[in-house]
């Protein structure tokens, strides 16, 4: 019985995000912006040199940022606060692969624009409930910290009908986490093929996405993109529980990926039919500074 | 037959001489190989008391065996299987020869950490490994690699009748990720970041036991503030992995509102740390030779942030023991006797729930525990799950009591104190041990350097040497209970598999 009214003691702790911006985390480092444009006379070539995954390449002295391998170490904003900075924004996953290449290319919108489609075609029928299914192919631990912390009051992913599911064939959506480790793509392969079908599969952090600093090893296969398609990228090492969040609100059509754009939703061949639940289209805010 | 390897007397002198030791008192802490240019390097650590011994020898070149120790010092038994699986050195006359760490199909795919030579991808050989439990009315049941709920992959077999678990086995080579092999050539600094994904939910105190290898080695003294800082990041990750084993008993005892007041609870706590350093694992604080920066989060916010989640715990920790639902779930499972402990030398939590009183903090105190006091807490030798469970929430008291010390300590810093973050650590050549208590229990990095750039690294989680005793702690209970277990032994599968 004591245990009932504890319940209420702290009051109403769940986040109202994605219905209404979260101001989470000033100073939590969510991902890395890079400025457009940089003076002619700097060079950029220590920046590379000191990145520890290669995520920063420099062309005709125009930087860009692979956010999929980005380990959110600093270095880069350490040596040139100008053009590489933190921000606590959590909203960056991303469905195509090289949509997390910062800035963006703006010439490859049209193709964005159309595997967003192709998605939100498929995910259709998932948009009122979802069913997920985590599997663990070589992370360090710490990405299964953040999904489970979906779990708790202050994200309560269960009012947006999220649910986590023990079997695969229940699930939806699969949420992988880890740089691919040998010994697990064929349980993670197993996995994937007695899902039925439409069928999701979210790269959960940097490892899953590109490998991460573990990289391609004897072990590794540098993330998991070989072993399934990949239809969503959160990157983040790890990322957070926001962050995993809005990547499954992306991956069934509720928000719009962070490369801007229309949400899967809002596609035109994806018709919206009964009244699953209205989630305003969240636009990128800027977090606190 | 070949020429065998133990003839050598080199090798039986230093097999013999671990024994001996470690028959005199001392607790084993682990084997280590590192592939060199004459052989194999085996470094043998073992705890005298306060201080940690080595005893080293060289297997040359071309040997293909050792003596095994497992049956003279029970915890050495996986310490030689992941020798056999990296470096293709058979332990004889091990009891249970099974590959551990990954089951490699012949022995050129074989590692061999130290060596820094391309190694091409390799596939688990699973034909090693389908040696299962027969006889009428027997069975093996295998939990995972997948498992059901957000778990890290591992698989558990269990060999049962039925009810009883009669045994268990552990099979962690699904998550190897070849880490020991992807140090080889970094830079120190590169170094520090991987040693915080060894294991992710212990990473302050991987940095730290690095970290600690690389100053040893440097001669670098820590300035006093960043160890306090260090230690105040290391408490703060201890509160938030006792807190995680806590949550999973709950879970499993079906206890919904203590569930979500202790998830809430956590959260706070991640949040807290990414307020002070941008990440909520507490990454990019330690660096060698110091800590990265001044904490984001002005003392008094700090203290009232801490103050609450203090009041809230206390009280909902004590409900909780105090709720039979809950205490009788975890009173008498997965019982650990002392002896057993003992002799296992088991680390951490599960050690101090079974009467060991190893805490690295205590016995070697580095960085800011040296200036700190201790609390000294009730012992628990029950074993069981509550034990375990108790000695984690003394913890989280302890730990509560260290930050504040260490708030105070920063504050009380004189000026010249006050202006240094870290010392520069200058490119150096030489091995060293470095150490730390992670909320799992004893750390160990052993770092060989050479010029600046990492040669070897050998992490040593508590993960690893405490889940080679989970086994023992089943032989009085049912299937029903193997959940418990395994959230009271509160290990990192990440930090196990390497």
């Amino acid at each position: 019985m004591p245990w009932i009214p504890r319940g209420m003691r702290n009051g109403i702790v769940t986040t109202r995000y994605p219905r209404h911006p979260d101001g989470y985390g000033p100073g939590f480092r969510g991902s890395v912006a890079v400025a457009r444009d940089v003076a002619d006379d700097v060079n950029l070539e220590p920046a590379t040199q000191a990145c520890p995954t290669g995520a920063i390449k420099v062309l005709e002295g125009r930087p860009d940022l692979d956010r999929g391998r980005c380990i959110l170490c600093g270095r880069c904003t350490e040596l040139y606060p100008q053009v590489f900075r933190f921000q606590s924004d959590f909203e960056t996953s991303v469905i195509a692969r090289r949509a997390l290449v910062v800035p963006p290319d703006n010439e490859d919108r049209e193709s964005l624009e159309r595997a967003r489609q192709e998605l939100g075609g498929r995910v259709k029928s998932l948009r009122r409930s979802v069913h997920i299914r985590h599997v663990d192919a070589g992370s360090d631990g710490s990405e299964e910290w953040e999904i489970a912390a979906l779990l708790s009051p202050v994200y309560d992913v269960q009012r947006l009908g999220v649910f986590f599911t023990a079997s695969p064939k229940h699930a939806d959506l699969l949420l992988v986490t880890g740089a691919g480790s040998a010994g697990m793509l064929g349980p993670l392969r197993e996995t994937y093929d007695v899902m039925p079908v439409p069928k999701v599969v979210i790269a959960v952090g940097a490892d899953a996405i590109s490998g991460g600093l573990i990289g391609e090893g004897y072990a590794t296969r540098g993330g998991i993109g070989r072993t399934l398609p990949v239809d969503v990228h959160v990157p983040g090492s790890p990322p957070s529980p926001f962050g995993i969040l809005h990547g499954i609100l992306v991956a069934v059509g509720l928000l719009p990926p962070a490369d801007g754009g229309r949400s899967g939703r809002d596609a035109p061949d994806a018709g919206r039919t009964g009244n699953g639940p209205v989630i305003p289209n969240v636009r990128h805010h800027e977090a606190a500074p | 037959m070949t020429e065998r390897a133990f003839d050598d007397s080199m090798t039986r002198s230093f097999v013999d001489g671990v024994a001996r030791r470690v028959g005199l008192g001392a607790r084993f802490c682990g084997l280590f190989g590192s592939a060199c240019e004459g052989g194999v390097r085996l470094t043998a650590v073992m705890a005298d008391k306060e201080k940690l011994t080595t005893q080293r020898v060289l297997l040359p070149a071309g040997t293909h065996e050792f003596p095994s120790l497992a049956r003279r010092i029970p915890s050495a038994s996986w310490y030689e299987r992941e020798l056999r699986d990296l470096f293709g050195l058979e332990p004889v006359d091990h009891p249970r020869p099974d590959p551990l760490v990954f089951p490699f199909s012949d022995d050129a795919e074989r590692p061999r950490p130290g060596t820094g030579h391309v190694r091409a991808p390799v596939e688990p050989d699973h034909t090693p490994l389908d040696i299962h439990l027969r006889g009428e009315g027997v069975f093996t049941i295998p939990y995972g690699p997948v498992r059901s709920g957000v778990f890290e992959s591992v698989e558990y077999l269990v060999e049962t009748p039925g009810e009883d678990i009669p045994h268990l086995r552990t099979r962690i080579f699904y998550k190897h990720r070849g880490v020991e092999a992807r140090f080889e050539g970094m830079t120190v600094d590169d170094g520090v970041l991987l040693a915080e994904r060894c294991e992710g939910v212990a990473s302050v105190a991987h940095a730290i036991a690095y970290c600690g290898a690389i100053e040893r080695m440097a001669g670098t003294e820590v300035p006093l503030r960043a160890g306090l800082l260090r230690v105040l990041h290391a408490e703060l990750e201890r509160v938030a992995n006792h807190l995680d084993s806590t949550i999973r008993h709950t879970e499993g005892a079906g206890q919904a509102v203590a569930f979500a007041r202790l998830t809430l609870h956590k959260e706070r706590v991640q949040r807290l740390r990414a307020q002070l350093c941008g990440s909520r694992f507490g990454r990019g604080v330690v660096i060698p030779g110091g800590a990265s920066g001044p904490p984001r989060l002005g003392s008094s916010a700090l203290l009232d942030v801490l103050g609450s989640l203090e009041s809230d715990l206390r009280s909902d920790m004590r409900l909780l023991l105090a709720t039979p639902s809950f205490v009788d779930r975890l009173r008498g499972t997965g019982v650990v006797p002392a002896d057993i402990a003992s002799r296992y030398g088991s680390l951490g939590p599960v050690g101090r729930g079974s009467g060991q009183t190893n805490d690295v903090r205590v016995a070697r105190p580095y960085d800011g525990y040296r200036r700190l006091g201790h609390q000294i807490f009730e012992e628990r030798d029950a074993g069981d799950a509550l034990a375990r469970q108790r000695v984690r929430v003394d913890e989280i008291w302890s730990s509560f009591h260290l930050i504040r010390q260490c708030v105070d300590g920063l504050e009380e810093l004189s000026e010249p104190e006050r202006a240094m973050w870290s010392t520069p650590v200058e490119p150096i050549s030489g091995e060293e041990l470095g150490w730390s208590e992670a909320p799992q229990g004893e750390v160990l990095y052993l770092v060989e350097l050479s010029e600046g750039r990492l040669v070897r690294v050998k992490p040593r989680s508590a993960s690893f040497h405490n889940l080679a005793l989970f086994p023992l702690a089943f032989p009085k209970d049912v299937l029903t209970d193997v959940a418990f277990i395994e959230a009271s032994f509160g290990l990192s599968i990440a930090g196990v598999a390497g």
